[in-house]
């Protein structure tokens, strides 16, 4: 009894906290299924009743929901392509190689990922509308702009992620192909590279959740409504009806439709990840 | 070394070549603007200028001007306070949480990790959203909780409006999302402790407090040093929620962080002079602070 007591007591305490921490969550998406008329009413039901998809076919209808869409798929889809590519280019130098100034780039790289967007944002508005004076494609407001911003924000951890990746696979693996016969290039493309499927995975999830979610640069650099992302959209929509009384229910419906994808991808990454992570074909 | 092979085959060219696509990039998006900062602060450079006429090269003087006010010290002890609370808070929480999962069973334990990876996983915007939703004066749950609960003046309470109750729930927003990535972190070094060592001590009659004091939390320091510095540097940089919180009607000059102020001076005021040199300030202080940090991931990865 002495031994079962704590167990029982620390499970209801565990309980308890589990509850208190995904509530938040839970709150948001019974919100987004209820009509807004019963969300006003006291005492509120902690139970899903009278649910709705009113709040959410208002929501997806939205035309600024749709052009927020759109931008927020095309910069995140660039942002992820050009960092994986880059950032593997890079993991290479800096795993395979001994060279000079590879040192100072590691710690570069280190204190960079460190830097807050907010010590740099102002600066980096001033650059795009000058550039945009120039080259257009590239100023605010435009998908350019804020991809290279995002792409030197995310590359720095991305570097890092994949040097550990290329440093798990052994170059005796390579060579031992290429005494097969294989050439240099092919011995990379058919040993190394699938082993590093992995790392490029983890490290394009970590690239498409930072510039999905990313609200800070994005603030200061796509100032014109037509070019918003789906955060400052959602900020656009909450405030949007402040003075007349906020339509909650919309407003959970419309945060709802933004993070239930995310949190799915983010879940479903995780299982895999650490099972891939386990797993590697690197053994011994 | 696996590597020197390689590099006797292969003309040295090649890793700069693989390195300058990044370089390009970062010196373009970040070197650049900071390079532009540093020129900027030690020039006149205001509304005047916007309109076409050449900056004037004042030296270190705007540095003087905005270090001497008052505003920009309440703002940096503002911030300062708001990260350091929120940053241990974060961390006896998470800890607190990572002891909990030992103490549970197995399948209470899944419940809690899902419940977590559920908080963390939300997207900081949508997240604030909610935070505002659960403390809306009117029909926010908050409100009504503590009504039921026989605190009558909570009866349409304006959480919002006044500094102290806004950082209450900007701090609950912070706490709530950041506590998952220390609890796992932490959980994940506890269980590195092998399990002989824990059962030696209990064999000894080791009081679960003592096992907790003597082996679990020296045990786990490395790991929870770490995430008090990464807690401190994060917080140290939270803008997007206090903005997004202000935009309920909060006093905005008594609410703003460092981040918030930059934005405030740059993108209201237009005084890039000054945006500047409080945004060198800010990227100084979290080089400073990140030193130990990036050192031991330096010593880890060159082992």
């Amino acid at each position: 009894m002495r031994r079962i007591l704590p167990k029982v007591l620390w499970s209801v305490v565990g309980v308890a906290v589990a509850a208190v921490w995904v509530f938040p969550v839970y709150w948001m998406v019974l919100s987004a299924f209820t009509p807004n008329a019963r969300l006003r009413q006291i005492p509120p039901s902690f139970l899903p009743v009278n649910t709705t998809l009113t709040n959410l076919r208002t929501v997806v209808s939205d035309p600024d929901f749709l052009s927020a869409l759109r931008m927020s798929l095309t910069i995140t889809a660039l942002t992820v392509v050009v960092v994986l590519a880059f950032a593997f280019l890079g993991a290479l130098a800096i795993s395979r190689f001994r060279f000079r100034g590879r040192k100072s780039f590691l710690l570069a790289v280190l204190f960079i990922q460190m830097l807050p967007a907010e010590g740099l944002f102002i600066a980096q508005y001033k650059m795009l509308s000058s550039v945009g004076g120039v080259v257009p494609a590239f100023g605010l407001n435009s998908v350019l702009g804020i991809t290279v911003l995002y792409t030197a924000a995310i590359i720095p951890f991305t570097i890092w992620m994949l040097r550990g990746f290329v440093a798990g696979v052994p170059i005796e693996l390579e060579e031992a192909a290429m005494v097969d016969g294989l050439s240099r290039t092919q011995a990379f493309l058919r040993i190394t590279f699938p082993l590093l499927a992995p790392g490029l995975v983890a490290s394009g999830v970590y690239a498409f959740l930072q510039a999905w979610n990313e609200f800070t640069i994005a603030l200061v650099v796509l100032p014109d409504q037509s070019s918003q992302t789906l955060p400052l959209w959602l900020r656009g929509f909450l405030n949007a009806s402040v003075n007349r009384g906020v339509d909650w229910a919309q407003v959970m419906a419309a945060s709802t439709v933004i993070a239930v994808p995310v949190i799915v991808f983010f879940l479903f990454v995780q299982s895999r990840m650490t099972s891939g992570l386990v797993s590697g074909a690197v053994k011994g | 070394m696996s590597t020197l092979p390689l590099r006797r085959r292969r003309p040295p060219r090649i890793p700069y070549l693989l390195l300058l696509p990044s370089l390009v990039v970062l010196i373009a998006a970040l070197g650049y603007p900071i390079g532009w900062q540093i020129v900027t602060s030690m020039q006149e450079y205001g509304l005047a200028q916007q309109f076409g006429q050449p900056p004037v090269f004042v030296g270190l003087a705007n540095y003087i001007e905005i270090f001497s006010q008052d505003q920009l010290w309440a703002v940096v002890a503002r911030s300062i306070a708001f990260c350091l609370v929120n940053a241990f808070v974060t961390v006896a929480l998470g800890l607190a949480l990572a002891l909990l999962m030992r103490a549970v069973p197995a399948a209470i334990k899944v419940i809690i990790q899902v419940c977590l990876l559920l908080a963390w996983a939300t997207p900081m915007v949508a997240a604030v959203t909610v935070f505002r939703w659960l403390f809306d004066y009117r029909s926010g749950i908050v409100n009504w909780l503590l009504t039921e609960a026989g605190l009558e003046r909570f009866a349409g309470f304006a959480w919002l409006s006044s500094p102290l109750t806004f950082f209450l729930v900007a701090s609950s927003i912070v706490i709530w999302m950041s506590v998952p990535f220390v609890a796992l972190s932490l959980y994940a070094g506890l269980t590195q402790v092998p399990q002989e060592i824990i059962e030696a001590a209990q064999i000894d009659g080791a009081s679960p407090r003592r096992i907790l004091g003597s082996i679990l939390l020296p045990m786990v320091r490395p790991v929870l040093s770490v995430v008090l510095l990464l807690q401190i540097i994060w917080d140290l940089r939270v803008f997007a929620q206090i903005r997004l919180l202000q935009d309920a009607g909060a006093p905005v000059a008594e609410t703003n962080l460092l981040g918030n102020f930059i934005y405030e001076l740059g993108a209201a005021r237009q005084d890039f002079a000054a945006a500047s040199a409080v945004s060198l300030f800010v990227l100084a202080l979290t080089v400073l602070l990140s030193w130990p940090y990036v050192r031991s991931l330096l010593k880890e990865a060159e082992e």
